[in-house]
């Protein structure tokens, strides 16, 4: 997996805070008709769908960018399954689905999760991590197989050290100013914040698997350059132990098959990917089996009335998990969110093809 | 019918039946055993990591340079790690054993 999702060097502000996380919350809550939880690609084409009946669409979404697995598992592997298109890679999936959607002007609230649910007079309401506040009558979730979030060390001891001395993503930089400093990973989050951090840190070394990177060659021959001048350490091998008195942490053991050296550190940074998790919306009170959300196909809405779910984060009978089939969903399902939008107006069925009232919505007319 | 064992992270064994052209996770998925696969099988996770029985490695085809790219996602990885969607089942591999790697 990408494992600049989270947060690059180039995101980062020195300064302190992370704009990219907080710079766009608004304190007055959002209104709209319909919050997209997952910016994947049955998250995008609902936007589709939705703006066809004139429902305008926020999304969240944990990752820093669109595109859901498709732009983070395989943005470079071929998809040969979507109706007409005979061949295209994921990230070229998102970026036709952003074109397609773009008329319909959705909001996105990335780097950050939807992290509670709450039911209002005729409407629900959405607060994300970071504090951002939406509220709408339909809430879809198109969550995928959960939100992405970093891997974490399962070594004991790691938990009670999460966020005093070993972390998973850079918030400021400065928190890492004087640090006797451990990196883990062998990808581009790893040997970035190596390269960026280096100046900063008292001391610096890397620690990945094997002697073989798949960041960028041009940061991986900087590293080499601050290793070859005695700048920073390189240790191959995996971390297997934790030592010190947590939340402190004195050095971790590096086991390679020649062996393990001790390497002492008071802080560590460890980029390993990203995994997915279900995360908040387990606790949202939705009929779920095996983590899969249960759904009336008809409408494709929960068991709580005005919240959907459509794509790879839902189950019925015959579901199989296609981007195609999450698509047919997202057609379904906003015919049923329009009543809740708008209980007094008709729904009148038409095609793109001809009605001169969707070209207008498409800005082609 | 060929078969597999596999070995959980309980310590269990479960010899499965094993079709013959699915890969070693889609067997392992079948029957329902803890492994996650995140990706489907287009080696872009590394949540389907398994340990080979060291009798069996000289059976393998090698690992691919982007299995072992994966592989940096995985957590105790080992000289006989492989990720199991990148494994075909042939008939050469009936009696193959693997351990479900722990969950990372």
């Amino acid at each position: 997996m990408n494992e600049r999702a989270i947060l690059t060097p180039a995101g980062a502000d020195p300064t302190g805070t992370d704009r990219a996380r907080t710079g766009t919350i608004r304190s007055e809550p959002i209104r709209t008709d319909m919050v997209i939880v997952g910016a994947g690609p049955v998250g995008l084409f609902a936007v589709f769908e939705a703006g066809l009946l004139n429902m305008r669409c926020h999304l969240i979404d944990n990752l820093d960018r669109p595109g859901g697995q498709c732009a983070e598992l395989y943005p470079d592997k071929p998809i040969y399954d979507i109706p007409a298109v005979p061949h295209c890679t994921g990230q070229e999936l998102t970026d036709l689905l952003m074109k397609q959607i773009a008329p319909f002007e959705p909001t996105f609230h990335l780097s950050q999760q939807a992290e509670r649910l709450e039911r209002l007079e005729g409407r629900w309401r959405v607060t994300t991590s970071i504090g951002q506040v939406l509220e709408a009558p339909a809430i879809v979730i198109a969550a995928g197989a959960g939100s992405f979030v970093p891997r974490r060390l399962p070594l004991p001891g790691a938990e009670a050290r999460e966020g005093r001395s070993i972390h998973y993503v850079v918030r400021r930089m400065e928190d890492f100013r004087d640090k006797d400093l451990l990196i883990a990973g062998g990808g581009d989050s790893a040997l970035d914040w190596t390269l960026n951090l280096h100046p900063l840190a008292a001391r610096l070394a890397l620690v990945h698997r094997r002697d073989d990177f798949r960041a960028a060659p041009d940061s991986v021959m900087r590293m080499r350059d601050l290793v070859g001048a005695g700048h920073m350490a390189l240790h191959i091998g995996q971390i297997t132990e934790l030592h010190g008195v947590a939340p402190e942490l004195e050095a971790v053991t590096v086991k390679s098959p020649k062996g393990e050296v001790l390497v002492p550190c008071d802080t560590l940074l460890a980029f390993y990917g990203l995994k997915m998790e279900l995360g908040p919306l387990a606790e949202w009170g939705l009929n779920l089996d095996r983590n899969l959300i249960e759904v009336d196909t008809a409408t494709f809405e929960t068991n709580q009335s005005g919240l959907f779910a459509i794509g790879d984060i839902i189950t019925y009978p015959g579901k199989l998990k296609l981007i195609l089939s999450g698509f047919h969903e997202a057609a379904l399902m906003v015919q049923k969110a329009f009543r809740y939008c708008f209980p007094d107006q008709k729904l009148v069925f038409r095609y793109t093809t001809s009605s001169t009232d969707l070209h207008e919505k498409l800005g082609v007319a | 019918m060929a078969a597999i064992t596999v070995i959980d992270r309980e310590g269990e064994e479960h010899v499965l039946d094993a079709t013959l052209g699915w890969s070693v996770m889609e067997i392992i998925r079948e029957h329902d055993l803890p492994i996650e696969a995140a990706c489907g099988g287009c080696c872009a996770c590394a949540t389907c990591h398994v340990y080979v029985d060291e009798a069996w490695l000289g059976q393998l085809e090698p690992a691919s340079d982007e299995e072992d790219r994966m592989l940096d996602e995985a957590y105790q990885v080992q000289e006989n790690s492989r990720l199991s969607c990148q494994i075909p089942f042939s008939q050469a591999l009936d009696g193959l054993k693997v351990t479900l790697a722990p969950e990372f």
